[in-house]
């Protein structure tokens, strides 16, 4: 579904050229789950933009469902994938009620029976008719992350990227959004591409996780195979540690500036 | 406990008024930090972190805080006015927050800042503050302190950042460190040390600590006791090592919510929250050790 | 939402304003007025001067009921300059017109002028801004040079050449004023898309396949507009007194039009002997910038609450 190929992305210009992503590669077959992990500027999220076309990459082929997408997407392909922010505070606009902000997509693209459409995207996601008239400061943070996730929903799309997106949640409210994050993959059969920092979130999402680090992708495992440390590089094997919480042993805390 | 406490605090109450009534974010809230790693845990909204600044004198009006008993050491908290608490801050107890940014001074070095903090409890001279600075820097395992001693705030990693605060908190040589979410926005390896040097100081000080994170794998790790805090209140106080035997339904609940690696679940069960954990409890739950 | 109870929840229609779970499009868009309105109410200052430019309002609708309009224009030069009296309140000019009923008259002079400049000034503004700080680059570049050249004019002296240029007159002066006044507008409308470019319901939107026009349109005018609106109220002071300046220089409004400024300059000639001449509309002029003013701070105190 999704076939990533050699990209690389940079920003900037000469002495001043970032390389944020490094010849990055991989696939994701429909319906499967695949998860990024890396710390921040590892590049995990700047192939995820490159691959929502929120960036243009600068080599390599991104092809989805069969496509291959240009820097510039035709409206129409946007329908195929849609993505979910790590902010459920910054992604919907202040100003706009529940019912606006799902409104929008359907007018964008002149789809029939919105009043329908909005109701089945609220329903799937866990929201009521009393929620659809309400202003996002009137919505607790796992509200909104579920309205982001019906905006997401309501184009019908096959592929849905999600950015660290329980990162900003509470634990209890954590567990609903994976839960309902599960629910809709085995439901809808999304094909999903999820970003985190957080090893046992994507264990618990996604089936194949490729960890990251300075724009490349060390490696490609499995959830099983993270699990019972079977990692090959020495960066991993520092991920997973962290991970299970604080361990002052074979930390190095001496530093230069 | 054979020493007495490096802080004891008794029904422990911030309450914030509103147009629509009261809203109690801390009450009853009872506990003693001795020369231990205490942790407190809770979701947003619990009063974790509310309790950690009603310690420090940080509650800002129209907020009241009150307690029965509020006692650092021999002073009497309770009592004491806004000057009194500027002396006590730094000197006998310390804060450090999320983000160094926001809590540095953007146009002063940061060597100078450490060394203003020591002039100001020591009213030691430029020379002294400095070496002082110094010494603090390469405390925290930075290598080449003269250099990062002229660095501004904007020129250095969160990392290296949350050093220089652990620096300048610990220089006037308080007994007691409150942590709110200090390695939350940090990466994971950095984390680890900046938790580690945390740790070695605290323990080679003598000090208390108190950290306060949403991170329960963090804080079961880290610390030797845990206070789970919920709507205000601490439900439950456990040995650190022992949180998974957590008897409370809400402690158990958020351990159960925890996606685990190695231990794939089809759905994660739920929290239900139950109306009456939010009834008010005694105040006596914190003191039990 | 977790709180069990709320005490004392109002009931009837304003409990439906307030209600915290909406059940149309207007219940929600009603309610979030009605809770603009209690925060602004609260405000005594603003309600000032909301009071002030209610009244400048209802003054020029109802201007031939509050005056007779022959008072305002017909010349009885017999009655020159007269103090006040029953039948002429504020006394009578140097043509022995009635001043108060050309004060209450010159309201719609000056309802005219803040209507059309602002009828001007905010699209010129942000259809300048707008694109200058979402797109950025080039665009950017060549859009705020136009905006730094007309900014680096004195404002009252391109006003003054503009009127001179085009010929006195009412309409004249109001082009004048609005090609000078709108700069600001554009750099206020730029700053502020630039600030949001990057947020994320923008680039959701992106993903959705909105075009530039649409996210311009429908997600960054509405956050763009309310700092704009209070900007104009602030302003609007500057620009009845640049209006009024204009005609007091004999470049707006022309005789016999009761325009306030023109009025005050008229009185100038007799301005120790007939104070009142000069004074009454000069008073005018000062209440209702006054209230521009005051409304304007109440909007923005309302604002900054509201993202505060």
């Amino acid at each position: 579904m999704i076939d990533v190929a050699a990209v690389s992305v940079t920003y900037g210009h000469g002495a001043s050229l970032v390389r944020a992503a490094r010849n990055v590669s991989f696939h994701i077959q429909a319906g499967d789950a695949l998860g990024l992990v890396g710390e921040s500027g590892s590049g995990k999220s700047t192939v995820m933009r490159a691959i929502a076309g929120l960036i243009p990459h600068a080599e390599g082929r991104i092809a989805i469902a069969g496509r291959v997408m240009p820097n510039k997407r035709p409206r129409e392909s946007r329908r195929v994938t849609q993505m979910v922010f790590q902010d459920p505070y910054g992604s919907l606009h202040p100003s706009q009620t529940v019912d606006q902000t799902l409104a929008a997509p359907i007018a964008i693209h002149n789809l029939d029976n919105a009043e329908a459409r909005i109701m089945t995207a609220l329903t799937e996601v866990g929201l009521g008719r009393e929620h659809r008239f309400r202003y996002p400061h009137q919505l607790s943070g796992g509200q909104r992350q579920r309205v982001a996730i019906a905006r997401a929903l309501i184009l019908e799309p096959k592929v849905l990227l999600l950015d660290e997106p329980t990162s900003a949640l509470d634990v209890s409210v954590q567990a609903e959004i994976l839960n309902l994050l599960t629910r809709l993959r085995r439901d809808l059969g999304l094909t999903m591409l999820m970003v985190s920092h957080d090893l046992a979130v994507i264990a618990h999402i996604c089936d194949r996780i490729g960890v990251m680090s300075r724009g490349e992708l060390l490696e490609m495992t499995t959830a099983t195979d993270l699990a019972e440390g079977r990692v090959n590089h020495p960066y991993s094997r520092q991920l997973l540690r962290a991970n299970r919480g604080f361990d002052p042993s074979g930390v190095d805390v001496d530093v230069t500036a | 406990m054979t020493e007495a406490p490096l802080l004891s605090v008794r029904n422990l109450r911030v309450v914030y008024p509103g147009d629509d009534g009261d809203f109690r974010a801390v009450r009853n809230v009872s506990f003693t930090l001795g020369r231990e790693r205490l942790g407190i845990v809770g979701e947003s909204g619990s009063g974790k972190s509310t309790t950690g600044r009603a310690i420090m004198g940080l509650i800002a009006s129209p907020g009241r805080v009150e307690a029965d008993h509020l006692q650092l050491g021999d002073t009497d908290l309770s009592t004491i006015t806004e000057a009194g608490f500027r002396k006590l801050r730094g000197k006998r107890i310390a804060m450090v927050l999320q983000d160094p940014k926001f809590s540095l001074d953007p146009v002063m070095s940061v060597g100078k800042q450490i060394a203003e903090t020591h002039r100001y409890h020591f009213r030691s001279s430029r020379k002294a503050a400095r070496q002082a600075a110094l010494e603090m820097l390469a405390a925290v395992h930075i290598r080449d302190p003269e250099r990062v001693y002229d660095q501004y705030p904007h020129q250095v990693s969160g990392g290296m950042g949350q050093r220089i605060m652990i620096a300048m908190m610990l220089i006037a040589g308080p007994d007691i460190l409150i942590a709110d979410e200090p390695t939350s926005a940090l990466d994971v390896s950095v984390q680890q040390q900046v938790l580690t040097i945390m740790d070695e100081m605290v323990k080679s000080r003598g000090m208390g600590l108190i950290l306060i994170s949403h991170n329960l794998h963090l804080v079961s790790s880290f610390c030797d006791r845990v206070l789970v805090m919920y709507a205000g209140q601490i439900v439950e106080v456990c040995d650190a090592g022992k949180l998974h035997e957590a008897q409370h339904p809400y402690t158990r609940g958020l351990l159960a919510a925890l996606p685990e690696l190695g231990h794939r679940r089809a759905e994660l069960p739920q929290l239900q929250r139950d109306p009456a954990w939010l009834i008010d409890l005694p105040a006596a739950v914190g003191t039990a050790a | 939402m977790s709180t069990p109870l709320r005490v004392g929840a109002p009931t009837g229609w304003r409990g439906w304003l307030l209600d915290p779970a909406p059940a149309s499009r207007n219940q929600a868009r009603l309610g979030r007025w009605y809770r603009a309105w209690l925060a602004f109410h609260r405000n005594g200052l603003a309600m000032t001067g909301l009071v002030i430019v209610a009244a400048l309002v209802l003054a020029a609708i109802f201007a031939p009921l509050l005056a007779d309009r022959e008072l305002a224009f017909h010349q009885v030069l017999e009655d020159r300059l007269q103090d006040f009296s029953w039948l002429h309140p504020f006394g009578t000019d140097e043509l022995g017109r009635d001043i108060y009923a050309r004060v209450v008259f010159g309201s719609r002079i000056t309802l005219t002028i803040v209507g059309l400049v602002s009828i001007i000034v905010l699209p010129v503004g942000l259809g300048i801004g707008l694109p200058a700080g979402y797109f950025g680059g080039w665009i950017d570049s060549v859009l705020m040079r136009i905006t730094d050249i007309f900014l680096a004019f004195p404002r009252l002296v391109l006003a003054l050449a503009f009127a001179a240029a085009l010929g006195p007159g009412i309409e004249n002066a109001v082009i004048a004023i609005s090609l000078t006044a709108w700069p600001p507008y554009a750099r206020l409308a730029r700053a502020e898309t630039m600030t949001r470019r990057h947020a994320e319901f923008i680039e959701a939107a992106q993903l959705q396949g909105a075009s530039s026009f649409r996210i311009l349109l429908t997600q960054i005018v509405p956050l763009c507009l309310p700092s704009v609106i209070i900007r104009l109220t602030l302003d609007m002071a500057g620009i009845i007194l640049t209006a009024a300046g204009l005609g007091f220089l004999g470049l707006g409004a022309q005789p016999p039009l009761p325009e306030w400024g023109a009025m005050v300059s008229t009185g100038r000639a007799v301005l120790l002997d007939q104070w009142w001449v000069a004074t009454i509309p000069g008073t005018a002029i000062f209440i209702v910038s006054l209230g521009f003013n005051l409304l304007g701070d109440g909007l923005r105190d309302l604002s900054e609450a509201r993202s505060g």
